[in-house]
């Protein structure tokens, strides 16, 4: 980029003098460009002043109107700004605040969370500060009220930050659209979109600006004579990363990375302040643990994840930003945003997962532009050796991988609809422009539009009877649609948002209520009720689930025995030390292997020059495997078969992410049932799909078991039974507003048992409407997320002719890890009679 | 009181052990005997007293999906339907002489009137194939009665006493409805939730037999005064009804 000339103005000029600094030519291009009218998307590393560069146009555009008018003139919203983060509002309006009063600009900024008490939120609404920082949750309730095109269209600029994080989620969905409205009432605002560094860059611009939208616009157009939308503030230096050689034996499997503590623990003590990231709450509660263990010299390392309670994080945040703490063990709840001190050392425990991740994680250390951010990489297995090689290397070639751009999810739109309805009264063929629009729904059609405004005014079925109680109804002069009355666009306003989240409980400590003995009062020998003390934190009620009233588990890092359940409450108490704690099992982290990543460590496991930096243990087992099998080529898909124990077993090696692989193995297991194999289970990890019988299964025809049409007949019959199903059903029907996890009236529900009752309305749903739009929502929401299908659908694609066979006399090097995580893994659906059937066996058994 | 208690410290009422109720699994279903009367607990959801060729569901809640339409939430139209239609195949496939619907039978009074047609005939040719009773529930008032057949506040059938809501305090071969009870068994990690019948061998509890009946966890304290000493839970699985002690249950 040229470097603008552009002065700022006077004030603004010495504002930065004073502090010995000098605008960076980013922070003056956007200004440049906020001038000219334009929206600009800036990529930027962490660090690079970001967020300044996108409040500097707004700041210098509202100075003059403040000294005209003095704080109390009348206000009208100038600038918007939209983080996915509550805590990010926060702390930005924070960082504004200081320059805004230092510069005397005499400019109102406020946040609007769901924090905000109601009277603000009103005094907001009748006068609005100058500068809203607020949540796209909170923005989809302002376009649901009255006055919203009052509100907001005097609207100059939208900031959305972190937006590469927003774009390819279903709240990005829901935000797309809002921003769409905004147009509408304040058509000249410009956008300013602050982003990590990503892969697709155009379909961020067109996220941001309109699915019309390019990088370089043609000329002439309203975006700018032909110039670039994209802003890039100079990358960092390039990051120096290193993967842990551990001199410890590296295990086959697991993902503990136990054996590698003692050499990470040397490394933070080397270092001033080392983030430790690790894929799940579960590993973040092992790996404090296990530092604490070797941590000789007592060195200050803390814990901080999303299950522990806020004011426990609030603490450790702000004894990082006081400089008190040498290391942090977290998960991705530190990945975004806000920066909390002078972090030196970024060290990712496992697998990173994917590069973009691993960029943004290793971006969080060293904060200054022109120091190389270090980061240690410290694999757990054997072949999260290969990814994590696999991905330093992608990182410095600066290759990334990125989340595709997806199609908006239709339950957000009916959301939307709704909220549109209850704000300023709709034209159908407007709202279907609008929608159109944005990127997210560029492909919808305007039949599937209706289906949506029929789902919102009647619930979509074809038995027309709810045509008598229509949440939206239609002017009959205006044709304008608007919702039915008061305290149905109430009920829409308590439940906006995408975000559902899993259930969880919270952990107390509890105490015995009345142990202080009374005189008069004979001891009694029977204990006193426990009763719920001190809250710890949350956890996911699955976990609990799974254990028993006095199993031990790690939380906070402690160790705490289950007492037992109580409403939302999980009271535990504290277990001694020397007790073997029942540690979380580690059920994979929330983020699948990427394809990109994928495809490179397939490419290295088949590359031996590319190889001579791994460990030697990890070549002498990729070696030992070429000799007693064969190392496939990165498109070819091995498949091994062999016996063990009393068990057949058949193994391949997709590298494709454990979601698609679990669908695989799923329906593996089906065919191979129709094969007469009798399957009894499988399992699937990042790497591989083992599945197992009692018969041999090197006689199956391979080509026929891999065949694509597994994804036609069987997968069908398989989604009608799962789960997945229900789940994924669950939370279109919520979010879709068909049920509402929040209640008008007294009847209040609690999430559990708009959970059940929702999987009793998919039961009767799929028998009577199974085409409802609702039914494909959530079809389409699995074949994206949870089940991965579109993955699955190009390996198999992938793979058409390309199938290696090796029947084996016993099982092989790369076999070996797959096998130790073999565990009790019933065929689904089995599952559920299987639990039943136990607790009756019991009863059998004291019966006869 | 605690819901679950470390294992090692007994339920302090429970400390005195009394024997399982008398039951027994027969092919896909579950016999108790109550008052020497034998009662069927049928994988549906439904009770079979074949003394009396009596058939027992409660709860039915019918129109529950068009009672929150009525309110914004546009339920799927299809619950009453389904529940009939399930009442419908039982009473095919065992040929009751009398059908008792104990209480709750619409999930509002108004609900009759929001009956569709083909819903309403489906119903009414089966009131008229056998002595159809509506038990009252706190639900419906006495709307069910312009549709056919009998209400009655309680009805003696031998000597079992079918009401909707249970009463406080000993009651020896009672039938009733209203708690939706609910089990929750966990097992490999993971827990089912699933409907049950309740029964301590004086006293039975139904499960909410319409479509779109959720329900209330055995474990909750309302259940307690019912069963002072505990109950069996009669869990719906998929073909079969499975028992399990209350103890072996979780609590939500």
């Amino acid at each position: 980029m040229d470097v603008p000339t552009l002065a700022l103005p006077p004030r603004f000029e010495a504002w930065f003098a004073e502090r010995g600094w000098r605008p960076r030519a980013h922070q003056l291009e956007l200004v440049r460009r906020a001038q000219a009218g334009l929206s600009t998307l800036l990529i930027a590393p962490t660090g690079a002043g970001k967020t300044l560069a996108g409040f500097l146009p707004s700041l210098i555009e509202l100075a003059p109107l403040a000294d005209e008018g003095g704080l109390r003139r009348s206000h009208k919203l100038h600038t918007l700004y939209i983080s996915p983060l509550k805590a990010l509002t926060t702390d930005v309006a924070r960082n504004l605040e200081a320059p805004a009063h230092e510069m005397q600009l005499g400019v109102r900024l406020e946040t609007r969370t769901g924090d905000t008490p109601p009277h603000k939120r009103q005094r907001q609404r009748a006068h609005p500060p100058d500068i809203l920082l607020t949540t796209p949750e909170q923005l989809c309730l302002l376009i649901a009220s009255e006055h919203a095109r009052v509100f907001f269209e005097d609207l100059q600029a939208v900031v959305i930050d972190e937006i590469h994080a927003i774009a390819p989620t279903k709240r990005g969905d829901l935000l797309a659209l809002a921003l769409a409205r905004l147009r509408r009432w304040a058509p000249a605002h410009r956008r300013i979109g602050l982003s990590a560094t990503v892969a697709d860059e155009e379909g961020l611009v067109r996220w941001l600006l309109g699915a019309g939208a390019s990088p370089r616009p043609p000329t002439p157009s309203p975006q700018g004579e032909g110039e670039s939308v994209i802003v890039r503030a100079p990358p960092g230096a390039t990051p120096v990363i290193d993967v842990l050689d551990s001199d410890a034996r590296i295990p086959w499997a697991g993902h503990t990375a136990r054996h590698a503590m003692p050499e990470v623990y040397e490394a933070i003590k080397r270092a001033r302040l080392a983030l430790v990231f690790v894929n799940t709450r579960a590993q973040a509660e092992m790996t404090f643990q296990e530092l604490w263990r070797v941590n000789d010299d007592g060195l200050p390392i803390a814990l901080h994840h999303g299950s522990l309670d806020v004011q426990q994080r609030r603490k450790v945040e702000a004894a990082m930003a006081r400089g008190e703490l040498r290391a942090v063990v977290c998960t991705s709840t530190l990945d975004l945003g806000i920066d909390w001190g002078d972090v030196d050392l970024v060290i990712q425990i496992g697998a990173p997962k994917g590069c973009a991740r691993l960029v943004q994680r290793i971006g969080r250390a060293n904060h200054r532009l022109d120091e190389p951010s270090r980061a240690l990489l410290a694999p757990s297995n054997r072949f999260e050796v290969l990814e994590c090689r696999a991905a330093q290397e992608a990182v410095l070639e600066g290759a990334l991988d990125g989340a595709d751009a997806r199609a908006g999810g239709l339950d957000c739109l009916a959301q939307h609809v709704m909220g549109c309805a209850c704000g300023e009264p709709f034209d159908a063929d407007e709202l279907y422009e609008e929608v159109a629009s944005t990127a997210p729904y560029a492909d919808l059609t305007r039949a599937q539009f209706d289906r949506v405004i029929d789902l919102v005014a009647t619930g979509g079925y074809a038995l027309r009877s709810y045509d008598r109680y229509k949440r939206i109804v239609q002017d009959l002069t205006t044709g304008r649609w608007r919702a039915r009355n008061a305290s149905v666009a109430q009920g829409h306003r308590m439940n906006v948002g995408a975000i559902i989240e899993s259930e969880m409980l919270d952990v107390r400590l509890a105490m015995r209520a009345g142990m202080r003995p009374r005189p008069g009062v004979p001891k009694s020998d029977a204990p006193s009720p426990m009763t719920p003390g001190r809250r710890l934190g949350q956890i996911e009620e699955w976990f609990i689930e799974g254990l028993t009233p006095g199993d031990t588990f790690i939380f906070g890092g402690q160790i705490l025995r289950l007492i037992g359940v109580r409403e939302s409450d999980a009271l535990v108490v504290r277990a001694t030390a020397e007790q073997n704690p029942k540690i979380p099992s580690y059920a994979g982290g929330k983020f699948p292997l990427s394809t990109f990543l994928a495809e490179r460590v397939r490419q290295l496991l088949h590359d031996p020059k590319r190889q001579k930096k791994l460990p030697q243990q990890v070549r002498d087992w990729i070696k030992m495997q070429k000799r007693r099998s064969v190392v496939p080529a990165p498109d070819d898909l091995l498949i091994e078969t062999f016996p063990r124990g009393l068990k057949h077993y058949l193994v391949c090696y997709p590298f494709e992410g454990r979601l698609a692989h679990q669908t695989l193995g799923m329906l593996l297991s089906r065919r191979l049932e129709r094969a007469g194999k009798k399957p009894l289970g499988f399992l699937a990890s990042e790497y591989a799909v083992a599945v197992w019988g009692l018969d041999p299964m090197g006689d199956v025809d391979l080509d026929v078991l891999f065949d694509e049409d597994m994804l036609g007949d069987d997968l069908e019959s398989w989604l009608a039974e799962s789960t997945l199903m229900k789940s994924m059903f669950a939370k279109c029907a919520v979010i879709a507003g068909m049920i509402q996890r929040k209640a008008v009236a007294a009847d209040k529900q609690t999430g559990r048992q708009v959970t059940f009752s929702a999987d009793l309305i998919f039961d009767v749903l799929k028998q009577y409407e199974p085409d409802h739009i609702l039914m494909q929502a959530a079809l389409a929401d699995a074949g994206e997320g949870y089940m991965d299908l579109k993955r699955l659908g190009a390996l198999l694609r992938r793979i058409k002719g390309r199938l290696v066979h090796r029947d084996l006399p016993h099982v092989s090097p790369f076999a070996a890890p797959v096998m130790l995580e073999v565990g009790r893994v019933p065929i689904q659906g089995e599952a559920e009679e299987a639990i039943l059937e136990d607790a009756a066996s019991l009863i059998a058994e004291a019966m006869s | 009181m605690l819901s679950q208690v470390p294992k090692k410290t007994p339920r302090l009422r429970r400390t005195v052990a009394r024997p399982l109720p008398p039951l027994a699994i027969v092919g896909a279903n579950v016999e108790a005997r109550m008052c020497g009367v034998t009662v069927t607990a049928l994988p549906d959801g439904a009770l079979w007293v074949a003394e009396s060729k009596a058939l027992i569901v409660s709860d039915l809640h019918l129109e529950k999906g068009s009672s929150y339409a009525l309110r914004g939430q546009m339920l799927p139209p299809y619950d009453t339907h389904a529940t009939l239609t399930r009442v419908a195949a039982l009473m095919e496939a065992l040929a009751p002489e009398i059908v008792v619907s104990l209480g709750d039978s619409f999930h509002d009074g108004a609900g009759v009137a929001r009956l569709a047609e083909r819903d309403r005939e489906l119903l009414q040719s089966m009131i008229a194939r056998c002595d159809w009773v509506w038990v009252e529930g706190n639900h419906d008032g006495r709307a069910p009665e312009t549709l056919g057949g009998a209400v009655r506040e309680v009805l003696h059938l031998g000597a079992l006493v079918l009401r909707h809501e249970p009463t406080l305090g000993v009651a020896p071969g009672e039938i009733a409805g209203h708690l939706h009870p609910c089990a929750k068994v966990a097992g490999r990690g993971r827990s089912v939730r699933r409907r049950c019948f309740a029964t301590d061998g004086e006293r039975l509890v139904m499960p909410a037999f319409g479509a779109f009946t959720g329900g209330l966890n055995l474990r909750d304290e309302a259940f307690d005064p019912l069963f002072p000493d505990g109950a069996m839970a009669l869990v719906l699985g998929k073909a079969r009804v499975l028992p399990a002690p209350q103890e072996r249950l979780l609590s939500d």
